[in-house]
């Protein structure tokens, strides 16, 4: 089995890969939620019983050949900053990371699928991958829990579905979701519409934690409400087709950014170059933010666009358990500040300036790239 | 002024309470204040001792909830943590969530996935209701031959389906 340091070292596959719009849509997740038959749910058994349930599951679930040399682990034997480690990397929920006796997560080694026991339900799986791959990210989970399901007798019900602990994940159990940036949206603050029309049609749309979490970094998750009643195809399609026209509004607002606001735009990405470049103490917060608008400068040829990787990595690094275990011990608030200050400045000391580029020369390719009508 | 509790001592102590927007006022003499606890302030609640006092204690034993035979859950826990506790909690509650599924998907019936075994089984049992069926018209038409086929034909997926499936 892969050891916890190995894990750390690996960024997962979807914080560096790209994908289809990996320019604008980060990573795809589906998750299912599962449940073993006649026992009661994690949240109303007692510790015996989520034990035993936790015993008779994660062999079954090491042995799959996708989780082969992966990484396993009972949440009583992580530390609380292991947790929030995997909690950042999309790996497992904060619902998750609280849980202790009876609980237990299983990655595989390239962090594309995770399996958490005994969350909220008995089984919840996910698979990520990165950009727009929504179909491609549930035929990896499918098979994982089409090979389950010949080991564990699932709760099923020829109704209901699959019988999940709350009434809201009834039927297919799936949530799919995907992770979008959306600077442009939110800097021609047009973010708040999108997000009222997303809400319309049903569909949820949360911070980068999901649940009740701050919009930080300009990510945005957009993922399915309802599982009963459609099958899982046709609510991935659905999540796919509106994914793509919020890929569309985004780029449109980046369009009109360049045309019509292109001082604005010039300002936000210096400063962020400099504050990023030059400051000694930064929250996560801010160095969240100032990151996303490096990430469209990025996009927009203000940086190479190979910086994008790079941008991307830092998004996590600088995140308080992955900050605390790269200096290997507990850091308090004011000095997590000065350690990402540090960090950011190292790792962004190859960017160039964004003021050695030429307005009109950065026009022409960035506007290409975006189909837009050139008037030179 | 006489005990609220026994109705029989002068009353002593005057207790007031704001519940739920409420004053609520209860009078009681020395010895039901002690009984209630109510020389321990921090302890004491006058609603419970209100709820104490009348008929309801009586009411709530004797009616019965709904409660799941296999884990225990009732109706009230259900409402307290919007969650079921167990799988078998469905066949019990199931009924009234019919109206609650509604508001919240798209509809009440599932129409994707099914786990294979599920799907086998549910096959057997269709296919022994077909078999009943003409198993019956065949007694009535006298055709025993064929009637005499059709029990063998039962007999077989019947032991099939009596027989464990899926891995452990
Ligand atoms: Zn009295
Ligand atoms: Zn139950």
């Amino acid at each position: 089995m892969m050891k916890f340091s190995t894990l750390m070292r690996k960024p997962a596959d979807w914080m560096q890969g790209a994908g289809p719009h990996s320019d604008i849509v980060v990573s795809s997740r589906i998750r299912l939620a599962r449940n073993v038959r006649q026992i009661p749910f994690p949240g109303w058994a007692t510790k015996d019983v989520r034990n035993g349930v936790l015993e008779q599951l994660k062999p079954e679930m090491e042995g799959l050949p996708e989780m082969k040399d992966g990484f396993s682990s009972e949440l009583e034997k992580l530390s609380s900053i292991e947790k929030q480690v995997l909690v950042e990397r999309h790996l497992i929920s904060r619902e998750h990371a609280a849980k202790s006796g009876g609980s237990a997560a299983v990655i595989n080694r390239k962090q594309t699928i995770s399996i958490m026991i005994n969350e909220e339900d008995h089984v919840r799986m996910q698979a990520i991958r990165p950009g727009l791959q929504l179909n491609a990210t549930y035929e990896l989970i499918d098979n994982v829990d089409s090979e389950l399901e010949e080991q564990v007798g699932y709760a099923f019900d020829g109704r209901l579905g699959y019988l999940t602990a709350c009434p809201t994940n009834l039927g297919t159990g799936l949530r799919a979701s995907a992770m979008l940036h959306l600077p442009a949206l939110v800097l021609s603050e047009q973010i708040n519409q999108v997000i009222q029309a997303v809400h319309k049609i049903g569909f949820a749309v949360r911070g980068l934690y999901g649940e009740g979490t701050e919009a930080l970094a300009n990510l945005f998750q957009v993922s399915n409400q309802t599982t009963l009643g459609d099958k899982e195809v046709e609510i991935i399609a659905r999540l796919e087709k509106i994914v793509q026209q919020i890929i569309q509004h985004e780029h449109n607002a980046r369009v009109k950014l360049l045309e019509e606001s292109r001082t604005m735009l010039n300002d936000q990405i210096g400063r962020a170059f400099a504050v990023l470049r030059y400051s000694h103490i930064i929250s996560s917060k801010e160095a969240l933010n100032l990151i996303s608008l490096i990430r469209l400068g990025c996009d927009l040829n203000y940086y190479p666009e190979e910086f994008r990787a790079v941008v991307d990595l830092l998004l996590m690094e600088i995140q308080p358990a992955h900050l605390q275990i790269e200096a290997k011990k507990k850091l308090s608030p004011e000095e997590r500040d000065v350690l990402r200050a540090e960090m950011t400045r190292r790792k962004l000391k190859m960017l160039p300036e964004p003021d050695n580029v030429d307005n009109s020369a950065a026009s022409g390719p960035a506007s290409d790239q975006l189909n837009h009508p050139d008037d030179e | 002024m006489l005990c609220d509790a026994c109705k029989k001592e002068n009353a002593t102590v005057y207790l007031t309470q704001i519940v739920e927007g409420k004053m609520q006022k209860v009078n009681l003499c020395e010895a039901c204040a002690s009984e209630k606890g109510v020389d321990d302030p921090t302890g004491f609640a006058l609603a419970d001792l209100l709820l104490g006092l009348g008929s309801q204690e009586q009411v709530k034993k004797t009616s019965v909830e709904p409660t799941c035979d296999l884990c225990g859950f009732t109706q009230t826990d259900f409402k307290k943590t919007g969650r079921l506790g167990c799988s078998s909690c469905y066949s019990i509650f199931g009924e009234g969530l019919d109206s609650l599924l509604k508001a919240m998907h798209k509809g009440t019936r599932h129409v994707g996935k099914v786990p294979e075994s599920y799907a086998e089984t549910k096959n057997i049992q269709d296919q022994l209701e077909n078999l009943q069926e003409e198993l019956s018209s065949a007694v009535t038409n006298e055709q025993y031959e064929e009637a005499a086929r059709l029990r063998d034909e039962i007999k077989n997926l019947e032991t099939r389906l009596s027989e464990p499936q899926g891995g452990h």
